[in-house]
Formats: C-alpha cells, sequence, structure tokens
C-alpha cells in the first residue's frame, strides 16, 4: 500500500469525524428556528433532523450492535462453562489447528482494512475503488467461511458431530452463529456493490458503506474475542 | 436502511426528488387511505400504535379465559375441570400469553402512539420497520397460540426450566411452539426498541432536552433500553433448547454432564430485566396522570427519571433472586439478596413521588385517576412482598408457593396492568376523539380492584399456608383448619377472579358504549383534562402528520406552560404564597394554543408512504417456524420469502408513484390543503 493511500485514508477518517462534528444542527429555540426540524430531509445524509447530530440509521445501528455483545455473551458463556465436557480423546486439544485458524483469523482481519478502504472510498465518492475493496472485503470473507467449513469438516470427520459432547454442541453453536453473521455480512456487502453498481441507493451512500462497515468490523472483533477464549487459552 | 419520507412538496406540489420512483422496475408503494389496506400496509405510528393495542386486549381476553379456567378447576378440592396435563398448558400459557403477548405489546402500543407525540415528531425513526415490528409480532402470537389445535401448548411454565421442557418430560410440540413464537415476538420486540431508542434520542423538537422529556417517554426509553439488551439473552436460551429438542444437542441434560442451572441463568437474565419492562411504562403513564389530576407538576421530576434510570440499571444485577433454592452458595445468594434490597430504594423513590405530587394538589377522581392511585396502592404491596422475597431465608419458605403468585400478580396486575388502564382512560379522547364513561368507568375500576385483592389476597394465605403453585389439585385433608382454611381461600379467590372478569368486561362495554353507531355522545374537546405535555398541543384524534408545525420547546410541561404564564413578580398580582413562587395564570385555553398551531402550519409536511414489504417480511417468520417443527421445505420457502422481502424493502421506491394518488395531487378539486391530504397517503 502506497504512502500516499495511507495518508489519504488518515486524512479522510478525520474528515468523518470532523462531518460528524458539522452534523450538529443546532437549534436556537429564540430565533424561531422551527422548521428545520423534521424537514431537511434531504441534507447530507439523507435522514432527518437528528437530536444528537448524528444519523438515525448509524444510531440504530449502534444499538444493534450493543444488542448482538449480549447474544454473543450468551453464546460465549455457554462454551466456556462447558468448553472442558467431551471425552478424552476429542477436545479442544486434540483438534484445533492453530496454524491454519491463525491464518484464516488473520484473512478475516485483512477483510477489516479493506473494509476501511472502501469506506474511505465511499467517503471520496470514488466510487469504482469503493466497489474494489467491497468486493476484496467479501473475497476475504467469504474465504474465512470457507476454512471454516473445512475446519467443521475436519472436526467431523475426527468424530466431533454437533451431538458428541456438551463441548461440540457448544462450540459448533457459537462458532456457527459467528459463521451466519459472516455470511450475512457477505450478502450485505454484494448487495451493496449491486446496489451501487444499479445506482439503487437512494439515500447517502457512503452511509450506505460505512453501515455494512460498522457491522462488519463488529463481527471481526467478536471473531478476535472467539478466537482469543475459544482457541489460544489452553483447556 | 434508508429512511423512507415524502419529498418536501409545497402546496403547489413540487415534482419528488430524483432519487425517487421513476428508475425502479418493482412494485409500487400502496397508496390506499380507506380500508383494511390503509391499516394493513400503514407505517403510520399512530395506526400501528392502535393496532398493536386490539391485538393485545385480544390476547388480553384469551389469557384471561385461561387464568378463569385454572381457578374454576382449583375452586374446590380435587377439581376435574382441567386434566394434569390440560392444567399445565393453561397455566404456562396464562402466563406467556398475559407477559409476551398482553403487557408488552399494549405498553408498545402507547409507547408507539405517545413517543413521537410527546417529543414533537412526526412518526418513528423507521416507520417501516415499525410496522415490520407489529406485524412480526402479530404473526408470531398467533403462531404461538396454534399450538392449541397443533397438540397442545406449551406445559413447561413460563420460565420453561429446562431439562424439564426437554423432549422426554414434555414430548408434544408445545414446548417447540413456546421456543419459536418467542423467537419470533422477541424479533418484533428487539425491532421496536432499536427504532424507538432511536426515535426518542434523535427526533427530538427543536428544545426538548432530554431533561425536558415528559415522563412517559423517559420510562418507555428505559423499557426500550432494558428491552434491547434483555430479549439477545432469551434468545440464547430459546435457540439452545431449540437446538435440544429439535435436533439432539444436550445443553440441559443433566445425564450428559450438563449444568442444569444454565437455562435458569440465561432465562433469568432476562427474565428479570423484563419485570421491568412491564412496570415501566405503567410508571410512566401514572406519573402523567397523577400531575395532571392534581393540579401540580411532577414531584421531583428529576428523582423520577433518575430513579427509572436506575432500576434499568440494577435490574440486571438482581436475577438471581428467583435462583435462591437452587443452591446457588452463600456468596451468590448475599450478594442478590443485598442488590435486591437495594433496587427497592428507586422503587420507593418513585411511590414517594407519586404521594408528593398528590399532597395539596386539587385532586379529581376521574377514572385514570383512580386507576392511577390503585397502582400506586396496589403496587406497594406487591412491592413489600418483593422485600419478604429479599430474605433469602424466608424465600427458600416461599418460593413455588401460592405466596410468590400473590406477589408477582400484585406486581404485575398491580404495577402493570392498572396502569395500562389508567392511560386508557387518560388517552382515549386523545387516539379516538370521544371521552370513556366516568360512570361504567368507576363501576369497571372499582371491580377490578375489588376482584383483584379478592384473587391474589387470599393467595398470600393459602401460599404461607403451603399449598404449592402449580399443582393442578389440592385436597380437603390437607386444607387446614379455621381461618387458614384453603377451601375456603381458593373459593374466593375464584369468585375473586370473576368480579375481575366482570370488571374488565366493563372496560369493553364502555368502549361500546361510547363508540356504538348512533351514539349521540359528543366529541371529546381538544383538551379535556387540562392537560401539560405535548402530545395534547393538537388536535385529538391528531391529524397523520401529527403536529400543524413541529413544536418547539422550552419547558417541561411545555403545554401547560403555553397555556399558563407566572405571574408571581408582576405588581397588583396576588403574589406568592408562603407554599410557592410561582403564580400561575391561566392566559389562553388548550384550544388557543392549538388554534395558534393551526394558524402557523407548515407549509411543506412529508410522510413516509405505506409498504407491503413489512408484513410480507413478517409472514415468512411462522412459515420458517412451522418448518423447523414439521418440514424443512417449509424453512427453505419460509427464508426465500424472507430474502424476497428484504430485497423488495431495499430496492422499494422512496415514494408512492404521484400518478396513483388518487385525487392527483395535480388535479382541479385540491385546495390549499394539497399537501396534507397527499401527506395523508
Amino acid at each position: 500500500m502506497s504512502d500516499s493511500l495511507i495518508s489519504e485514508t488518515m486524512k479522510d477518517a478525520v474528515d468523518i469525524v470532523k462531518d460528524h462534528a458539522n452534523d450538529d444542527h443546532t437549534h436556537d429555540v429564540d430565533a424561531g428556528d422551527v422548521s428545520a426540524a423534521g424537514h431537511d430531509g434531504h441534507d447530507d445524509h439523507g435522514g432527518h433532523h437528528s437530536s444528537l447530530g448524528l444519523s438515525n440509521t448509524k444510531l440504530a445501528m449502534w444499538l444493534f450492535l450493543g444488542s448482538e455483545c449480549l447474544l454473543f455473551g450468551g453464546l460465549i458463556s455457554t462454551y466456556m462453562l462447558y468448553r472442558n465436557r467431551h471425552s478424552e480423546n476429542l477436545g479442544p486439544d486434540q483438534l484445533w489447528d492453530i496454524p491454519f485458524t491463525s491464518a484464516s483469523s488473520f484473512v478475516l482481519l485483512t477483510s477489516s482494512l479493506t473494509m476501511v478502504l472502501a469506506v474511505s472510498a465511499a467517503n471520496r465518492k470514488d466510487l469504482r475503488n469503493t466497489k474494489i475493496y467491497l468486493g476484496v472485503t467479501a473475497i476475504l470473507g467469504g474465504l474465512f467461511v470457507a476454512g471454516q467449513i473445512y475446519e467443521f469438516t475436519t472436526f467431523y470427520r475426527e468424530g466431533l458431530g454437533f451431538t458428541t459432547s456438551l463441548f461440540s454442541s457448544s462450540f459448533f453453536t457459537l462458532t456457527g452463529f459467528h459463521g451466519v453473521h459472516v455470511s450475512i455480512g457477505i450478502v450485505m456487502l454484494v448487495a451493496t456493490i449491486g446496489m451501487l453498481q444499479k445506482n439503487k441507493i437512494s439515500g447517502d451512500k457512503a452511509e450506505a458503506v460505512e453501515m455494512v462497515g460498522l457491522y462488519w468490523h463488529f463481527v471481526d472483533i467478536v471473531w478476535i474475542i472467539i478466537f482469543t477464549l475459544v482457541y489460544l487459552i489452553p483447556a | 436502511m434508508a429512511i423512507i419520507e415524502r419529498p418536501a412538496e409545497t402546496p403547489e406540489y413540487v415534482a419528488p426528488a430524483p432519487t425517487a420512483s421513476g428508475n425502479y422496475g418493482y412494485l409500487r408503494r400502496p397508496v390506499e387511505t380507506e380500508g383494511w389496506r390503509s391499516w394493513a400496509f400503514t407505517v403510520d405510528h399512530k395506526k400501528i400504535g392502535i393496532m398493536y393495542g386490539a391485538v393485545a386486549m385480544f390476547f388480553f381476553i384469551v389469557g384471561g379465559v385461561e387464568a378463569g379456567l385454572i381457578r374454576l378447576q382449583l375452586a374446590g378440592p380435587d377439581g376435574t375441570i382441567l386434566s394434569a396435563d390440560k392444567y399445565n398448558q393453561m397455566f404456562t400459557m396464562h402466563a406467556t400469553t398475559m407477559v409476551f403477548l398482553f403487557v408488552m405489546p399494549m405498553a408498545a402500543a402507547f409507547a408507539n402512539y405517545f413517543i413521537p407525540l410527546q417529543i414533537g415528531a412526526r412518526d418513528v425513526a423507521f416507520p417501516r420497520l415499525n410496522a415490520l415490528s407489529l406485524w412480526v409480532f402479530v404473526f408470531g402470537g398467533i403462531f404461538l397460540n396454534t399450538s392449541w389445535f397443533l397438540g397442545g401448548g406449551a406445559d413447561g411454565g413460563w420460565f420453561m426450566y429446562a431439562p424439564n421442557s426437554s423432549v422426554p418430560f414434555s414430548p408434544s410440540n408445545g414446548v417447540d411452539f413456546w421456543t419459536l413464537g418467542l423467537q419470533i415476538t422477541g424479533i418484533a420486540s428487539l425491532v421496536g426498541a432499536i427504532n424507538l431508542i432511536t426515535t426518542v434520542l434523535n427526533m427530538r423538537a427543536p428544545g426538548m432536552s432530554m431533561m425536558k422529556m415528559p415522563i412517559f417517554t423517559w420510562m418507555a426509553f428505559v423499557t426500550q433500553m432494558l428491552l434491547l439488551f434483555a430479549m439477545p439473552v432469551i434468545t440464547v436460551a430459546l435457540f439452545l433448547l431449540m437446538f435440544q429438542r429439535s435436533f439432539g444437542a444436550t445443553f440441559f441434560s443433566v445425564e450428559a454432564g450438563a449444568d442444569p442451572l444454565l437455562w435458569q441463568h440465561l432465562f433469568w437474565i432476562f427474565g428479570h430485566p423484563e419485570v421491568y419492562i412491564i412496570v415501566l411504562p405503567s410508571f410512566g403513564i401514572i406519573s402523567e396522570v397523577l400531575p395532571v389530576f392534581s393540579k401540580k407538576p411532577l414531584f421531583g421530576y428529576p428523582f423520577v427519571v433518575f430513579s427509572g434510570a436506575a432500576i434499568g440499571f440494577v435490574g440486571w444485577g438482581v436475577w438471581a433472586h428467583h435462583m435462591f433454592a437452587s443452591g446457588l452458595g452463600p456468596i451468590s445468594v448475599a450478594v442478590f439478596s443485598v442488590a435486591t434490597m437495594a433496587i427497592a430504594v428507586p422503587t420507593g423513590v418513585k411511590i414517594i413521588n407519586w404521594t408528593l405530587t398528590m399532597w395539596g394538589g386539587k385532586l379529581t377522581f376521574t377514572t385514570a385517576m383512580l386507576f392511577a392511585i390503585g397502582l400506586i396502592v396496589q403496587f406497594t404491596v406487591g412491592g413489600l412482598s418483593g422485600v419478604t422475597h429479599a430474605v433469602a431465608p424466608s424465600d427458600t419458605q416461599q418460593t413455588d408457593t401460592y405466596y410468590i403468585v400473590a406477589h408477582f400478580h400484585y406486581v404485575i396486575f398491580g404495577g402493570g396492568v392498572l396502569g395500562l388502564f389508567s392511560g386508557f382512560y387518560y388517552w382515549w379522547p386523545k387516539v379516538f376523539g370521544k371521552l370513556l364513561s366516568e360512570s361504567w368507568g368507576k363501576w369497571n375500576f372499582w371491580l377490578m380492584i375489588i376482584g383483584m385483592n379478592l384473587t391474589f389476597g387470599p393467595m398470600h394465605i393459602i401460599g404461607l399456608q403451603g399449598q404449592p403453585r402449580r399443582m393442578y389439585v389440592w385436597t380437603e385433608a390437607r386444607a387446614g383448619e379455621g381461618f387458614f382454611n384453603l377451601g375456603f381461600w381458593n373459593l374466593v379467590a375464584t369468585i375473586g377472579t370473576f368480579i375481575l372478569g366482570v370488571g374488565i368486561l366493563l372496560f369493553l362495554i364502555n368502549v361500546w358504549v361510547t363508540h356504538r353507531p348512533g351514539n349521540s355522545t359528543p366529541d371529546a374537546p381538544a383538551d379535556p383534562w387540562d392537560a401539560r405535555s405535548l402530545e395534547w398541543i393538537t388536535s385529538s384524534p391528531p391529524k397523520e402528520y401529527n403536529f400543524a408545525r413541529t413544536p418547539t420547546v422550552s419547558h417541561l410541561d411545555e403545554f401547560f406552560h403555553r397555556k399558563y404564564e407566572d405571574r408571581a413578580d408582576e405588581p397588583g398580582a396576588d403574589g406568592p404564597t408562603d407554599h410557592t413562587a410561582h403564580n400561575y395564570v391561566q392566559v389562553r385555553t388548550g384550544e388557543e394554543v392549538i388554534q395558534i398551531e393551526e394558524d402557523n402550519a407548515d407549509p411543506n409536511i412529508h410522510l413516509p408512504a405505506p409498504s407491503y414489504w413489512p408484513m410480507v417480511l413478517a409472514l415468512a417468520l411462522p412459515v420458517m417456524a412451522y418448518g423447523v417443527i414439521y418440514n424443512t421445505l417449509l424453512i427453505i420457502i419460509g427464508a426465500a420469502i424472507a430474502v424476497m422481502a428484504m430485497f423488495g424493502w431495499a430496492l422499494e421506491p422512496a415514494d408512492a408513484d404521484a400518478s396513483d394518488f388518487d385525487p392527483k395531487p395535480d388535479g382541479p378539486d385540491d385546495g390549499g390543503e394539497t399537501s396534507k391530504e397527499l401527506a395523508n397517503v
């Protein structure tokens, strides 16, 4: 990656933050600034007047991700409770292939970088690079899911089915939920590319890309936690 | 998830913004303003709120019939009305229906209808998601209740303790329906929570800071926050149970080495916040009603706000008091015991605030006010018996007896349902433009209060006497003597249930009497109660666009401050009395305030267009759920419908096509109201 691209991206990140500061429509009550509320539906972010200066969509996405934290919290707790409840020869120590999972984790984390680049390109209104980076993100995500399918298949061949033990059930449930989240993310990425291609995003395009990005980063962060707790900590 | 709204229009009508329809080759958006389509595809928060309320009321009756059957069975010794199996299903479905299909959606009805009105918004943040919440809830509720016709309802109790709810102990499909049904209604709650929180945080009228928000909106906001974080936890538990029952996992099978407390923890981490999800909206309602009928501002508004928020936080740290008898160990029990006593403090703060709001006020005992006072009294009873549960040694004696049943009915019926009824009477003229009859209302109130005390009061006695909950019969041989005779008090409770039922029937009769065709009752005045908050600064029922112009807020109790001005400092006024530094004098009536708003109506009002997709997407969920139980093919069909609906949703034109409107926007017969008429669509 060239230095100029890095500096461009950094500058862009700063601009995004500044941009949000500008979003804050402060209303001077005494000035009778009434008409602005609920009417400026066609401002930069295609949203309503907003009391917080944050667009509705973005706020909603953050709330949703907050809720998702509890979902994964419950699943991770269940796994941590049951991770030692397995038969002698089919536990984490016998099954894990740390180099392989590290590689697929690296792929997933790299996809976060390309996602950032896509958001940055979208903020520059550079549609071509936006689509390219979104595509690369989707491909990296696809590689990760493929790696997970390969891993699941291997475990299954070694005798670890979904119902083999409490450990296996909670492992497959946790990582399966995460895999489904990644897959949904890929669908979102591909759909976003398609809608950008056909110009079917009626609001702010950069924000639509940023929403997908928020979700994607969240799923990545969850994987960091899963990778640490499930794979790296010895049983 | 773009926000769909009508493009800005002037009375002369301007062509839709370029981003709108035209380049979309998909279904047009519906435009009907009358008939069932105007309800089925609406995204108007007010219509959605009314539908939420109507469906919740239907499920209230269903749950009530179930309660009546339970009490009939227990009226005398060795009851024969229900078999043991049917009795299990009855109490499980009674609780499930009342909690998930009546109180929560009824609170959602109030939140949907009044949050936008109270914060001066034209709609919620995501109108289509709002419609999705409604239809997902409706279809989820119907799905859950179809289990009655497909092998029997769920029979594991509303907290469905696993492994008791796994296949060997509960072989019918009832628990599957329960698991999947609650997943579906959980989606409705989660989507609704995201939507309403965004609305409250982001769509307040100019000048309305958080601490100037009407108190009902505040309490509903805390409720939605609790839902946002509680629903995913029960979702995990439900998924695990579904995997156990349908796919052979062993998460809860003790013989496979599972921890029998896993389900209990997951359930109650959701389940205890759920208690506050049930009562906080009602607390908000009566915090609106009490000041209005006391002619005083709410005493200590910030305390009510922050104690509500404190309940929201501490509510997460008390779940294990539902599990004192499960052998948690002394440290856990001590910690949760203390936390449970601690949460009584912010609750007590609220009760004091309500009482002091009434203190020295000019009280008017309307039906709404009576229900509000009824809540304070009955909830205090429930709160006090709750404190006795916080004492763990006492709780281990009470647990699984009718004493617990008495406690939570005083809390949920006394603290939740009475508040909802207070809201019905208070806001009925706002929503439907007619006042409910006060004379029928008084009968309604007193029969409900007498009925609930006769029903649930004796349960304290029979519980402490040792009658276990969930037993389908009791026998004369062990009923005890004299005052503590189980038979006598069980009969009283059953009689009480039917008095309570008649009380609720009177409400329905009241609604019918008020709205029956040919009723000569005049329309309600615009400000029948001399109210205080923002939702009254508009006509009743409100127009589709809510406010003629978006109100600018400078006070808590904005409507009051527009009607009354403080003359304490003026020479010649009566001057401050000993009790207050204010001397509020009415300067204009509510009607005049509303007239000022209408005279200065905004020229441009744009509202979201209706949509087919929320209902289609919601329909996909029960199809998939039936698939999990019966046939994998149905899962695929349901998923296909869902995916199609999501794409239809995302690609839907931002607006209805101009040529679809009737009358045409630029047609000959439109007057100056054109933009508003259009906005109605």
